[in-house]
């Protein structure tokens, strides 16, 4: 009962996407990563806006693709996109946007209106049923998207960055809105998505893809506590150093060791945010802690505290106070000691 | 509270001005003269004559067939440019807009060298069917679309290579076929470029000459278009070739306020 999907795209330019994805019904994955890692190809390819050239999709028993032999095109596979700018016919009322699907599947003009209002009413937006998409707000159109791929009732929904064109104020709003709906849907959700907030909150299981490959999947909080990449450490906010352990002891890649809590064996990933980091001018005397060199190399603001990028053995991001920048004076090129306590530190295994 | 305006840069030279204001004269004047010379005074009974009704029926009838017979033919034509990924699409394209500058009565001559009862196509047209085309109100037909299509073409490919594709995708996934899709997403997208294209089309149609009096020859109430009437009427009826010029003079006036939008208000 699961969309299956092994996903091969080989372009021209040399880009080869390769990841394996499945959905169960009712679930919601999560496609994430950095521009240009194949996400918008992968949800492409699932929509039948663009051939596999190797591998297969396949809901249940039907095959949607599978080069050489099996093509269906994207108006015969029962899928519903939100595109990232949605892209609603401008020439077209909210209600017949929604509305556009059934007709085009073959119902009535009479039961298409009447499904497509019954969806715009779901979803809020009865009262703007005569309105065309452009005296629509942001988050209204992102809605009427929405509607307009559901009232299909697909097998399978794409999203594509759903609250990539929303300002900030109406993102929080409309981002649980859609997760009702995901969580209503019964079919299959996959959202692509470079915002780690986005995929944590709304999706039931991440999948990480970085230059068209997967780099780590798993339940959102796993992945958070768990990262493996760089550029999944960077998204949760965490660093992330790699080594082998023996006992408590992690000789790192990067140079440097450091202790641990749990003992360990073996290649490891060690995690630890960035606010468990101290920062002295001294090596600080006596303590049960990690100490080592460092230098700063950049310094920037974030929200409450300041990051402080740092070059050593092994290099770190360290949070502190603007109080300790003034005190510190933390400037790039300034030679201070960082401190870890093991007990910040968490080791898994590769 | 208005001060005069110093001009900064000194004062427009007078080697521009000049010949700017003559250029601006010779375009306006022999307008103005058409304006002038009408004979106002019978006028209503020129317009209500037989002879210019009957070319001015004509002509309608011809130019907006014509426009008909573009439109089925130079839409698809123009999505296959604009959107058909097929080779040598360049050269498709430079094809289609030489009968843009090609001199009408070339038009003409090659319309009877295919069309013709002898022609290439013509021939088989005459032998088959028993159709033929030259010297006849259908003739008037061809010969103006042969003229007119590439200006409804360029128009409309335009619009079409203007027109977002991923719309067309969106429609896709939705479940619409390509001709749904068309019809319901493409062509709603492009109607400005295509109702410009029509128009434009449509006024190049009526007063198309030199192909067809070529290609279609001259036979009062059969293929002789408004054009042909003034053309003919300098020689016999000043007056009558005078209403007739003020007529076409006006469409074309409508013509362009119609398109003052897209064309002339950009420019202000």
């Amino acid at each position: 009962m699961t969309l299956h999907a092994r996903l091969q795209v080989a372009r021209d330019s040399g880009f080869r996407l390769d990841i394996e994805v499945d959905i169960a019904p009712g679930e919601v994955v999560a496609l994430l990563g950095p521009n240009g890692a194949g996400k918008t190809t992968a949800l492409r390819a699932l929509a039948g806006l663009l051939p596999l050239t190797g591998g297969v999709v396949r809901v249940d028993d039907h095959v949607w693709d599978e080069p050489p032999r099996v093509f269906l095109p994207a108006e015969r596979r029962a899928v519903g996109v939100v595109f990232q700018d949605y892209l609603l016919f401008a020439h077209l009322s909210a209600l017949d946007n929604v509305a556009f699907g059934p007709r085009a599947r073959g119902t009535d003009r009479g039961t298409a209106r009447a499904r497509a209002r019954e969806w715009l009413d779901r979803v809020g937006l009865a009262a703007h049923a005569g309105a065309r998409p452009r005296s629509l707000s942001g988050g209204q159109a992102q809605r009427v998207a929405l509607a307009r791929a559901l009232v299909t009732d697909p097998e399978v929904l794409l999203l594509d960055e759903p609250l990539a064109a929303l300002d900030a104020g109406t993102r929080l709003h409309v981002r649980s809105e859609l997760g009702r709906h995901l969580d209503a849907y019964r079919g299959r959700t996959l959202l692509v998505t470079h915002d780690p907030l986005d995929a944590m909150v709304l999706a039931d299981r991440l999948v990480i893809v970085e230059d068209g490959r997967v780099v780590q999947q798993g339940p959102p909080d796993q992945v958070a506590r768990r990262p493996r990449t760089e550029y999944v450490a960077n998204l949760v906010g965490l660093n992330l150093l790699r080594g082998r352990a023996d006992g408590t002891t992690v000789v790192l890649d990067d140079g440097g060791q450091l202790v641990i809590a749990e003992p360990a064996d073996g290649p490891v990933h060690v995690a630890f945010a960035p606010s468990a980091v101290g920062l002295y001018p001294e090596p600080p005397a006596g303590s049960p802690r990690n100490t080592w060199p460092v230098t700063v190399v950049g310094v920037e603001q974030h929200a409450h505290t300041v990051r402080v990028r740092l070059d050593g053995a092994p290099p770190v991001l360290a949070d502190v106070t603007t109080a300790v920048v003034a005190e510190l004076r933390l400037v790039p090129g300034a030679r201070l000691w960082a401190a870890l306590k093991a007990t910040e530190t968490r080791a898994y295994p590769f | 509270m208005t001060r005069a305006r110093r001009h900064t840069r000194g004062r427009l030279p007078a080697v521009l001005v000049a010949p700017a204001v003559l250029g601006l004269a010779f375009l306006v004047v022999p307008l103005a003269g058409l304006l002038v010379q009408a004979p106002w005074s019978d006028l209503p009974g020129q317009l209500l004559s037989a002879e210019v009704g009957q070319a001015l029926r004509l002509s309608l009838v011809c130019a907006t067939l014509a426009t008909l017979l573009c439109l089925l033919l130079g839409v698809p034509l123009a999505w296959l440019l604009a959107r058909g990924d097929l080779p040598g699409r360049g050269l498709l394209r430079a094809l289609v807009t030489v009968p843009l500058v090609l001199p009408p009565v070339v038009g003409g001559v090659a319309l009877l060298l295919v069309l013709g009862r002898r022609g290439l196509i013509g021939q088989h047209l005459d032998a088959w069917f028993g159709i033929s085309l030259p010297f006849t109100t259908a003739g008037v037909v061809v010969a103006e679309a042969f003229v007119a299509m590439p200006f409804l073409v360029i128009s409309v490919e335009g619009a079409l290579r203007g027109a977002d594709p991923r719309y067309e995708e969106a429609a896709a996934t939705l479940g619409a076929s390509r001709w749904l899709t068309f019809r319901r997403v493409t062509l709603p997208s492009i109607l400005p470029g295509l109702v410009a294209g029509t128009v434009l089309c449509w006024a190049r149609a009526l007063g198309e000459f030199g192909a067809t009096i070529t290609f279609a020859g001259n036979f009062p109430d059969r293929t002789t278009t408004m054009p042909l009437a003034v053309y003919l009427a300098l020689e016999t009826d000043p007056d009558a070739a005078i209403v007739l010029s003020i007529v076409l003079l006006i469409v074309s006036v409508v013509v362009l306020a119609s398109l003052r939008d897209r064309w002339i208000g950009g420019a202000t």
